[in-house]
């Protein structure tokens, strides 16, 4: 793995037009904002967290000046807890649960804190402790690169296990190194991070596809378990005439094609197709790209947007303009490379969607971006043999992330049809628990 | 409107009000009090005047607490490093130009009674109005046989107050330093000495703190370090010990000016309270400045208003009958916590506090039933603590998923957060109502215990005059 994503090859504009979004903490403002901490017994903050940091115990450390056992807290829960410092949805995991909100009193800011802690340990170069290498005779291959496959990993050579991690993929890190807003995460800070867990022990195999069923086997040949973190995979398509037309870009493509420098610029008008979370990064990159005019259509209405209160409240402050109730029809290429996104309005009666007659126009514009959820990897699920999937998901055991073959184990978003970074890390470790485990019962 | 000026303290000491500067670095010069007095500053006790010193660069010291700065604070600056003469014209200046202020002239030099006879005509000469005699600088000074020095040898503070007296006219206060373990040993040397008033506390001996760097306390003077004098903030409850333990004793009492951590009106109050006739403050002064004075006249006055108070002798000493020895309290008197579910935020720390720090009597039981009874009978907090950890989270990403995760039931505060108290087993000890964060959530409640008062004292007499026959 490599300096991979420096200025030289993203562009320097793009730490300007991404600015980050939480600026870190400066040193005394941190062990102020620590000193605040209530310190509560059994903390919410904690129960609320997926991975269960013991938010008050690095907190408390920080206030102490203890910045080494303050991120060694961290990463015993939550080996991604540089990322998740910058992209949980904290104002509803930790911080939403803070009981200073009872009081009408701002929440402890622990997002910025865990930033704090975390930058003070990538400063350090340090590696947190594991056990020594093959410690325990177990091999585990992990399918995917992202946060599950790493947290899961991660946990397992900690505890002595060996575990290879196989993505498809050029950088590993998964949607943390291509699919985050830049002004959340930087792609090098995903990267950095999988560079840690690397230095710890776990073995990486990129740009290797596991799609075939020859492949399926080599891996069951060469290793004891494999855990499933396959993501969600593609994003779904709209399925409306003219969607390949050059100028129809999904939101992940956008994302990640900006962030690996390939996409630098945008101009004229954009128009997002969907309201998730994902949508509004893709909106908000559009904007600081260049886009005049950024528009994000929904089906539905404001009140049924499946973003975040403050993701929404954040697209409105960069300028994203909102069409509800408003469906794609079709696409279709017109002059000098612009394209007309065909509409029309519709009115939701006993949930079903009907058009309104003569409310049909189109939409001139440049790119449509279509952001309407992603659809998991049906192809190689279904090569898995004795794995079952309900509702495209693999379906695990929540606890253990066990799957119907005991040989194979999953967690997040294939498992749990997309939820954030840190449920992810947090389905990873469970299982990477429940396979040590199973081991030592084969074992004993 | 109340009227908090001083009439006669001590004897003869008038003034607008009952706020002082201490002597230290505040009234260091005459230009630094009068802007004290403009700023409104009832008195002032010029930083102590004696054979100039030497002072070490650097001097002072703080202990923060939970991010705030100067809980407490530290110096090892000696007395005034300026000539005699200049500090009296100064005074001269001062009393000439603001002559309803106090100005009292503290005073230090050597053990001999020519020297002190000389030092208290000249300060009287320059105005003072009255002179406060330092036995209580506890470093420095102390090495040479003064300040402290003095103060912690009742013979030699009454001797030494007793020559001041044969040539003072204005009233002598004897300022006691701390660092000594009984401080009514030198309260009533002073007073048999002829003191007109006392103050109290000066400082106490302190290290406030090492560098971990270079393993060298705190302040560094080249690469060492010397025992300081601690005050600020952290030194009041001690200070308002020694008040009361002064004005309480008959030997000992006299017209007292307050010291020891007074940063505001009520910390003043208390001090009043206590008996004290003013108060000095320095440390809130080197803090924030002279300006700290205009809320502690407005507050007090305020007060005073909503108490019913005209001046402050309506309330001067009120609080010493209310204090009493250990043996006489009651022992029959009974109180336990109550826990207002709805002021509640579900921190929990009175639930850890009991268990960790008092009677384990706060439990997390509304939930799974709530069991009245000793600690064999609940869960302990580490097992509560695994079964959160054990528990599974995820994120809410939904808007049902999210409305549901905020729902808390009848009370702001989830049911199963809100801590109970078992009063069979409370004892009343406070720790609760002490930690817990939100105001008057946490409440102390008297219960009936149908039995009449009964103190230690009676109690142990009680005994004795059964045990007697049985022994004879």
């Amino acid at each position: 793995m490599s300096t991979a994503l420096d200025d030289s090859q993203v562009g320097p504009q793009l730490r300007e037009q991404f600015g980050e979004l939480k600026p870190a903490l400066a040193p005394q403002a941190a062990t102020i904002e620590a000193d605040r901490c209530l310190n509560c017994f059994d903390a919410p903050c904690t129960a609320a967290c997926p991975t269960h940091i013991d938010v008050p115990g690095f907190i408390k450390r920080i206030a102490s000046g203890n910045l080494r056992g303050s991120a060694m807290r961290i990463l015993d829960a939550n080996i991604l807890g540089a990322s998740c410092a910058r992209v949980c949805p904290v104002e509803v995991l930790c911080e939403g649960d803070c009981v200073m909100h009872r009081q009408n009193r701002k929440p402890i800011q622990i997002g910025l804190l865990q930033r704090h802690a975390m930058d003070a340990f990538y400063a350090s170069g340090e590696l947190p402790p594991a056990k020594a290498r093959d410690a325990r005779k177990l091999r585990v291959a992990c399918i995917g690169g992202g946060p599950a496959s790493l947290g899961c990993a991660a946990q397992l050579v900690r505890e002595g296990a060996s575990a290879t991690v196989i993505d498809r993929r050029e950088l590993p890190g998964g949607l943390n190194t291509y699919g985050v807003a830049e002004y959340k995460l930087r792609a090098a800070e995903s990267v950095r991070e999988v560079e840690m867990i690397r230095r710890i022990g776990v073995e990486f195999r990129t740009g290797v596809d596991v799609n075939t069923a020859a492949a399926l086997e080599a891996l069951e040949g060469e290793f004891d378990f494999i855990f499933l973190g396959v993501g969600l995979g593609a994003m779904q398509r709209l399925g409306v005439p003219g969607e390949d037309a050059k100028g129809v870009m999904n939101a992940l493509e956008l994302i990640a094609a900006y962030k690996t420098g390939h996409l630098r610029e945008l101009r004229g008008t954009v128009v997002v197709v969907g309201a998730g979370n994902t949508a509004i990064d893709a909106a908000n990159a559009a904007r600081r790209l260049g886009a005049e005019t950024v528009y994000m259509l929904y089906r539905r209405s404001e009140s049924d947007i499946s973003a975040f209160d403050f993701e929404y409240e954040h697209a409105k402050q960069e300028g994203v303009q909102f069409l509800w109730r408003r469906l794609p029809l079709a696409i279709r290429t017109a002059a000098q490379g612009r394209l007309e996104l065909d509409t029309v309005q519709v009115n939701q009666v006993n949930g079903e969607l009907l058009p309104l007659p003569g409310s049909q126009y189109a939409i001139e514009c440049d790119l449509v971006v279509p952001a309407i959820g992603q659809s998991p990897l049906a192809e190689l699920l279904h090569t898995l043999r004795g794995i079952e999937i309900r509702n495209g998901r693999i379906v695990a055991d929540e606890a253990t992330g066990k799957t119907a073959n005991p040989r194979y184990f999953a967690g997040g978003d294939c498992v749990n049809g997309g939820r954030e970074v840190v449920d992810a890390v947090a389905g990873g470790k469970r299982a990477a628990n429940a396979i040590l485990k199973t081991a030592e019962a084969v074992y004993a | 409107m109340p009227d908090i000026r001083v009439r006669g303290f001590a004897g003869k000491i008038d003034c607008p009000n009952p706020f002082w500067l201490a002597s230290a670095p505040p009234t260091n010069t005459g230009e630094m009090i009068m802007r004290a007095f403009d700023a409104g500053w009832g008195g002032a006790v010029w930083k102590t005047i004696g054979e100039p010193v030497t002072n070490v660069s650097s001097r002072y010291s703080a202990t923060d607490w939970n991010g705030q700065r100067i809980m407490g604070f530290n110096n090892i600056e000696l007395i005034s490093d300026r000539p005699v003469e200049v500090n009296l014209s100064e005074m001269a200046e001062v009393k000439k130009r603001y002559p309803q202020n106090a100005v009292i002239a503290s005073l230090m030099v050597a053990s001999n009674r020519e020297t002190w006879h000389e030092i208290v005509m000249r300060a009287e000469d320059a105005g003072a109005d009255g002179l406060e005699l330092n036995f209580g600088c506890p470093h420095g000074m102390s090495e040479r046989g003064m300040g402290s020095a003095v103060g912690q040898v009742p013979e030699y503070a009454e001797m030494i107050t007793a020559w001041v007296k044969e040539k003072a006219r204005t009233p002598v206060l004897v300022k006691l330093t701390p660092n000594i373990s009984d401080i009514r040993a030198v309260a009533r040397a002073a007073k048999r000495g002829g003191a007109d008033g006392l103050s109290a506390i000066n400082t106490i001996n302190s290290i406030t703190g090492i560098d971990l760097d270079t393993f060298v306390p705190r302040p560094n003077v080249d690469g060492k370090s010397s025992h300081g004098g601690y005050c600020g903030p952290a030194v009041r409850p001690i200070a308002l010990n020694m008040v009361q333990q002064i004005m309480a004793d008959p030997e000992s009492a006299l017209p007292l000016s307050g010291i020891g951590g007074i940063g505001t009106w009520r910390d003043a109050a208390e001090f009043f309270l206590l008996g004290c006739g003013t108060v000095q403050v320095c440390t809130a002064a080197m803090h924030y400045g002279y300006r700290i004075v205009e809320d502690m006249t407005d507050g007090l006055e305020n007060w005073m208003r909503q108490k019913g108070f005209a001046t402050i002798e309506d309330f001067r000493g009120r609080s010493l009958p209310r204090v009493t020895d250990w043996k006489y309290l009651n022992l029959n008197y009974k109180i336990v916590a109550r826990i207002d579910e709805q002021k509640c935020i579900g921190c929990d720390l009175c639930h850890i506090a009991c268990w960790d720090g008092a009677h384990q009597c706060i439990h997390l039981d509304r939930v799974s039933g709530p069991v009245d009874g000793h600690v064999e009978l609940h869960p302990i907090p580490a097992a509560r603590e695994a079964a959160s950890r054990a528990s599974l989270a995820e994120t809410p990403v939904t808007r049902k998923e999210r409305a549901a995760a905020a729902a808390t039931g009848p009370y702001p505060t989830p049911l199963a957060r809100i801590p109970r108290v078992d009063e069979t087993e409370c004892v009343g000890c406070n720790l609760c109502s002490l930690v817990c964060p939100v105001d008057e959530c946490i409440t102390m409640v008297q219960v009936e215990t149908g039995l009449a008062p009964e103190t230690w004292d009676e109690r142990t007499r009680g005994a004795a005059c059964v045990t007697q026959p049985n022994r004879a």
